[in-house]
């Protein structure tokens, strides 16, 4: 009876309820009953080594989740009916919003459906458990940020067709592309992507700015599904760090394929970074630390402990990261120039820094900002000023692999755009930066494939049905965001004038007038 | 200035998000459909899965089974995460003071030997064929299409991890770890058992979502948890091992909720079309045969004499459950 449950150390007893229902299928082959198991090249030979990175049983799973999401909705309730959005230091913070519901809630559905995945592929019952219950994790993560977000999409615009717009936008593609890729590679390189790079290496560098963000701007709702979720995170990071370790003592052949898969995914991470420092050094009203610090912290110092763990594995420090030192001083400014002159295109607002903003860069980026940024974007807001808001109407070129406009300069030299090109089957592709070229060269069948919002444009595959463009007067951009169903005038364009800034400043007016 | 934002009345400029709007109109959703409508991508993908190059990631054509709109297979329990795990919640509470109870009491020692070794001989494997429906159900949360059906099937799958666990925790309670390895040996080598096991293998290698989830939730639960948590529990009740019903508690009313659901799913998607009537009819009777043959030796050990009788009332009410859901089987 209950004697022997109490005999049972945590650990035996938490074996039994997991790995102890698993067997070796004997009426049906292993390779059929877990066909993706082998093709990646990993070889794994023993799964029973598999430490479990957290132990918890469905019951207390249901009972801790239980009442966190009771406390959870219980402030989203109150969010909503108390006109929490009001709360806000300006809604200009919610460009930063629409970025987070647009860019990254339905990449967490895509993490749930690629964990369920990882949790019927691998043939060891304990990494299964785990995945499962990272699945459904995210799901929660996908849910509990639109439900927050719902409020605002309520009273606010450019929230309001977030899953359309995240399969068309150019800019988006730049995050679906990263979960597609993760997805559509197998079981062992999506716990490398998801589990390791995403969450263990840059969750520090997404979470925290946007959460940290949230809490100086007064914003409830997403402080609160920040904080809920952060529990869950501590266990996906234990779940991908272990992943990355037991792939690497298995097999020593194991480690070059898991150093270019890490080598990949910090970089494609990095790059996906941009959109986060762009957020942080110019959409909070109210700023955290800027991008270059929280680099330093989370990546240099935090990121640096983690791989002198690895080095022992003989894991090293991808070689594209050495370029990061120098490109902190400069992707946030060089992302918020593209979104401005494309503010025309994009589903949130945009706008230069006022004075003090632009101190407050100068004194973070002592380096660049007034050298390169300053000059350009005083004579932008002078130019708005006078009422010649400068909007680009070239389309820009797009990265092969990344996705990003070639926006980003060469590492020795920030007046010059960095390209780079490579040659498959006859055909020229190009890519931003010698990291993005590697992942290129090393699997150009795959990235051939991708779905490059501005070629899209140009092939005439972004105009709603029945559009004739060899129509006279025919507006190829206006016809774009029409397919996007971006509202021109609405979602887009000036935070100056905007109906969100008029909406919210008249609401607040009813709250602190007697009127 | 104390500000009351709360006296502020706001009309709001839309009340939902657009893709739900699409559906229902511009009136105030439910988190279940937010949470759920639309939210897996449907359009564009960049690059075709390295496991499969010849779909796209999430891919209409891995079940035969044709629907207009897949979101038409909606969950009757408007289950979300949120909606999920309180529920569930609730339910392991009652489960836990069942099982305190019991422990507290010693309860365990009044089972009467007889039905305690049946327990052990029937119950305890079955935690393996539990194991067996997590796989499946994660496989259609995997590779189905439309987040209606996909996210309700990971809730089973983790449900179904629960049951072994609450499996394997009756052994702990009427016997040692030792029941663990016994009953281990049994799904392995074990006469009885290997019928059964070779059908849960065969399910295993199924690529079809839709055929998986007949054969597993419509199929091998609606003939096994009527078997072992309804029949077999009313005798465990009956001959004094009530200890062995309280811990079983939650496979019961667990049964009875999932049932609504995985009904609601096969009546709309038989409803659709008379292609999709058919496959679901024709999957219902190869999979009922299979699976009455391997619980045929499991009926024995738990009914004795009286098992072909517990099995054909089992048999009746499942037919008659699915000619209930327009089914000619
Ligand atoms: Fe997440
Ligand atoms: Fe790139």
């Amino acid at each position: 009876m209950d004697m022997h449950v109490k005999k049972l150390g945590l650990k035996e007893k938490y074996a039994h309820m997991t790995r102890g229902l698993g067997w070796d299928t004997t009426y049906q082959p292993m390779e059929k009953v877990f066909p993706q198991a082998t093709f990646e090249g990993i070889k794994i030979h023993d799964w029973e080594k598999w430490e479990d990175p957290f132990r918890l049983t469905m019951d207390a799973y249901w009972k801790y989740q239980a009442e966190k999401e009771r406390k959870l909705y219980a402030v989203l309730d109150a969010f909503a009916q108390n006109n929490g959005h009001l709360g806000i230091t300006d809604a200009r913070y919610l460009s930063a919003i629409k970025l987070f519901l647009t860019g990254i809630s339905p990449l967490e559905y895509v993490a749930h459906r690629g964990f369920a995945a990882a949790g019927r592929n691998f043939p060891g019952v304990g990494p299964r458990v785990a995945c499962l219950m990272q699945s459904i994790d995210e799901v929660r993560h996908a849910q509990t940020q639109i439900h927050a977000i719902s409020n605002y999409n309520k009273h606010y615009d450019g929230f309001h067709d977030f899953k359309h717009m995240l399969e068309r936008v150019w800019y988006l593609s730049v995050p679906k592309s990263f979960f597609d890729d993760a997805f559509s590679a197998g079981p062992f390189e999506w716990m490398i992507a998801i589990g390791f790079s995403f969450e263990y290496v840059l969750t520090n560098l997404l979470f925290v700015p946007f959460m940290s963000g949230a809490a100086y701007n007064g914003d409830m709702a997403t402080v609160t599904f920040g904080f809920s979720a952060q529990s869950d995170e501590a266990r996906h990071m234990t779940l991908g760090l272990e992943c990355i370790k037991f792939m690497l003592e298995q097999d020593p052949d194991n480690l070059p394929i898991v150093q270019k898969w890490i080598d990949k995914w910090a970089w494609r991470g990095i790059r996906v970074l941009s959109l986060v420092g762009m957020m942080m050094d110019y959409m909070l009203p109210k700023r955290v630390m800027s991008w270059k610090e929280a680099w330093e912290i989370y990546f240099e110092q935090n990121g640096g402990a983690l791989f002198n763990d690895l080095a022992r594995y003989g894991i090293k420090v991808p070689e594209c990261l050495t370029q990061c030192s120098v490109d902190k001083e400069h992707i946030s400014h060089q992302a918020w120039a593209t979104f401005y002159q494309y503010g025309g295109a994009a589903a949130f607002h945009t706008w230069m820094p006022n004075d003090e903003e632009m101190d407050w860069l100068s004194a973070k980026y002592p380096n660049t900002f007034d050298k390169y940024y300053r000059p350009r974007f005083t004579y932008w807001r002078e130019q708005a000023e006078q009422g010649n808001r400068f909007y680009s109407n070239t389309l820009p070129m797009l990265c092969q692999v990344c996705q990003i406009p070639m926006l980003f300069t060469e590492p020795d030299d920030p007046t010059q755009i960095c390209y780079r090109e490579s040659e498959y089957k006859g055909e020229k592709y190009h890519t931003c930066s010698d990291g993005c070229k590697h992942i290129f060269d090393d699997e150009p069948e795959k990235y051939i494939q991708a779905w490059l919002p501005v070629h899209q444009i140009y092939q005439g595959n972004c105009f709603n049905e029945g559009v004739d463009p060899t129509a006279e007067g025919f507006d190829p951009l206006a016809e774009v965001l029409k397919w996007y169903h971006l509202e021109h005038g609405k979602d887009n364009l000036d935070y100056e004038g905007s109906r969100d800034q008029q909406n919210f400043q008249a609401w607040r007016g009813m709250a602190t007038q007697n009127t | 200035m104390q500000i009351d934002l709360r006296t502020v009345s706001i009309k709001p400029l839309r009340n939902t998000f657009d893709h739900i709007a699409r559906r229902f109109g511009d009136k105030p959703a439910s988190r279940y459909q937010e949470g759920t409508y639309d939210i897996q991508q449907t359009d564009i993908f960049h690059y075709r899965p390295l496991w499969e190059p010849e779909k796209i990631l999430f891919d209409k054509s891995r079940t035969k089974i044709e629907m207009k709109d897949w979101y038409a297979l909606k969950d009757p329990r408007q289950f979300y995460y949120g909606a999920y795990t309180i529920a569930r919640a609730r339910q392991q509470e009652a489960a836990e003071s069942n099982f305190e109870m019991i422990e507290e009491r010693g309860l365990a020692a009044l089972v009467p030997e007889a039905l305690r070794d049946i327990a052990l001989d029937v119950l305890i494997p079955l935690r393996h064929v539990e194991w067996g429906g997590n796989m499946g159900n994660s496989y259609i949360a995997a590779y189905g299409y439309g987040t209606a059906i996909t996210q309700p099937c990971l809730y089973h799958a983790m449900d179904h991890l629960a049951v072994a666990q609450y499996l394997t925790r009756i052994a702990l309670t009427l016997d040692t770890p030792v029941a663990l390895d016994t009953a281990k040996d049994a799904w392995m080598n074990g006469a009885l058992w290997q019928p059964m096991r070779q059908h849960v293998e065969n399910l295993l290698v199924l690529q079809d979502w839709f055929e998986i989830f007949v054969a597993q939730n419509l199929v091998l639960e609606g003939l096994t948890y009527p078997l072992f948590f309804d029949h077999l529990d009313s005798k465990f009740a009956a001959g004094g091992g009530t200890a062995i019903s309280m811990m079983t508690r939650f496979m019961g009313e667990w049964s009875a909720e999932t049932a609504k659901w995985v009904d609601a799913q096969i009546k709309v998607a038989a409803a659709e079309s008379a292609e999709n009537k058919q496959a679901i009819a024709d999957w219902v009777v190869e999979y009922r045969g299979r699976t009455l043959e391997a619980l045929a030796p499991l009926a024995g050990r738990a009914f004795g004499a009286e098992a072909d009788a517990v099995l054909g009332e089992v048999l009746a009410a499942f037919n008659a459950r699915c000619a209930k859901l327009g089914l000619s089987v």
